[in-house]
């Protein structure tokens, strides 16, 4: 569970950086994606990472079956529950991992429909956009077109606040399983996994935000 | 302090034996002093009861002074009560007051099968023991305080790790059932004296399969064990005890 959820937080750093070049546009409007659209092809056309992207998916699905199969297991461990639930010490988010993963599972499989699927199968909604004479996905336009409506918005922003919520706990929690227990890197990496929660939640909820108000696009 | 008396209902879990299924019994109690530990508060109803020819309410207690671990009760949704770092017969009636209702249940874990009552069975902690614990016996003439060198830090570790009681709080709080924080306290324990040095590694691993074969759930790091423990052993001992197990698994011989 920690093994596999750290390489989750790593992937997210490249995913969020890779997917901020969007932001590049704020700089220089006619930049029109240029940067994000380059990005992204180098990432789609690279052997490497088509070969990392396997391990990614091994690697989430992984965490799923951890993930529910630990949930299940525990929950069989107290035949008979309590009247009062005790609540007082440990945080909701804590207690909620199963569902607050699920609810990220939901939401991921809607975004893997709008652009994963669309990007490596059907090219539905993509056109082609041409540098330096390489023709390329135009994944910019893709992100603008499907950022034009407020319940995917809504959908996205309630998928990274849920991430937000799964990070602040299984960040340092992951770090405790795998047996971190000096005392000043424990302080160091639940304040590391606070703002890492924090900041990636941000980053990507203001991507479909910002197309939806023109900020960029 | 102001002292004071009150009148309670209580709510109590009464279960004849473990394969009975239990149920919630309302009893009222009178002019009840704050003076009162909870458990004197219980003495009280049990007289009662007595007194009305019904069975007296079974709960588990031995010291009454906060050291020997037995006390278990689940009050209001906590372990041990309101208060913190506190047990059950330390917890105090001036917790509450005149009119409150209070839930009292037994430890929930399938792990600690309810025996009668709110008295559950907690051998498994035992067998957990059994499966890697030590202890010195010396013979002869005392040994001189200073034969074994031991490294301050270790010292300070293993004692802080040493105040677990083996309430059983930790699992009785945690929504996993987990028992890795009363392990972690022991393997921590034993671990970080230089006589536990030699089983080091086998002791760690014996003692979690027996955690893991007496029913107990997986650790999720919720800190809700931490948070209710009488003694407050840290959470830092299970990220150690997952260190010592890590280790162990590489490096052990079998």
């Amino acid at each position: 569970m920690g093994l596999t959820g750290i390489s989750l937080v790593l992937f997210l750093i490249v995913h969020a950086g890779i997917n901020a070049c969007i932001f590049a546009d704020l700089v220089d409007p006619d930049e029109n994606g240029a940067m994000f659209n380059k990005a992204a092809h180098f990432m789609g056309s690279t052997v490497l990472i088509r070969i990392m992207e396997i391990g990614l998916f091994a690697g989430i699905l992984l965490h799923i079956y951890q993930g529910y199969l630990l949930t299940l297991e525990n929950k069989q461990k107290r035949a008979v529950g309590y009247a009062v639930t005790y609540k007082d010490g440990s945080k909701w988010y804590s207690r909620s991992m199963g569902l607050l993963g699920t609810l990220i599972l939901i939401f991921l499989i809607l975004h893997l429909y709008h652009f994963w699927v669309s990007a490596r199968f059907t090219h539905q909604g993509l056109d082609s956009v041409t540098y330096n004479g390489i023709e390329m996905h135009n994944m910019f336009a893709l992100m603008k077109a499907t950022f034009s409506e407020w319940w995917i918005i809504a959908v996205y922003s309630a998928g990274c606040i849920s991430l937000a919520y799964h990070l602040a706990h299984g960040f340092q929690s992951a770090f405790r399983t795998l047996g971190v227990y000096n005392n000043r890197y424990t302080l160091m990496l639940t304040s590391i996994g606070y703002a890492y929660s924090i900041i990636i939640a941000l980053v990507f909820i203001l991507m479909p935000v910002s197309f939806k108000m023109g900020w960029i696009g | 302090m102001e002292h004071y008396h009150m009148n309670l209902n209580l709510k109590v879990w009464r279960q004849k034996n473990s394969n009975t299924k239990g149920d919630f019994k309302t009893y009222q109690v009178k002019n009840i002093s704050s003076e009162m530990s909870f458990l004197e508060m219980f003495d009280v109803l049990n007289e009662q009861l007595i007194t009305e020819g019904e069975e007296p309410v079974a709960f588990d207690h031995d010291c009454r002074e906060g050291i020997c671990g037995m006390c278990s009760m689940y009050i209001n949704g906590k372990p041990h009560g309101p208060w913190q770092a506190n047990t059950t017969c330390q917890l105090h009636m001036r917790a509450f007051k005149d009119g409150d209702t209070i839930v009292v249940e037994p430890w929930r874990a399938n792990a600690f099968p309810v025996i009668k009552d709110l008295t559950v069975n907690r051998s498994a902690f035992d067998r957990i023991i059994q499966a890697g614990g030590y202890i010195s016996v010396n013979t002869g003439n005392a040994v001189d305080g200073n034969a074994l060198p031991i490294n301050k830090d270790n010292a300070d570790n293993s004692f802080a790790a040493a105040m677990c009681i083996g309430c059983g709080a930790c699992v009785a709080a945690c929504k996993n059932s987990s028992a890795m924080l009363f392990l972690s306290a022991k393997v921590s324990h034993l671990a970080l004296l230089p006589q536990g040095e030699p089983e080091r590694k086998s002791r760690v691993m014996n003692m979690v399969a027996q955690m893991d074969k007496e029913g107990f759930g997986a650790c999720t790091n919720t800190g809700a064990c931490e948070a209710t423990c009488p003694k407050e052993i840290s959470l830092t001992n299970i990220a150690r005890l997952n260190s010592e197990y890590l280790g162990a698994s590489l490096s052990a011989d079998k």
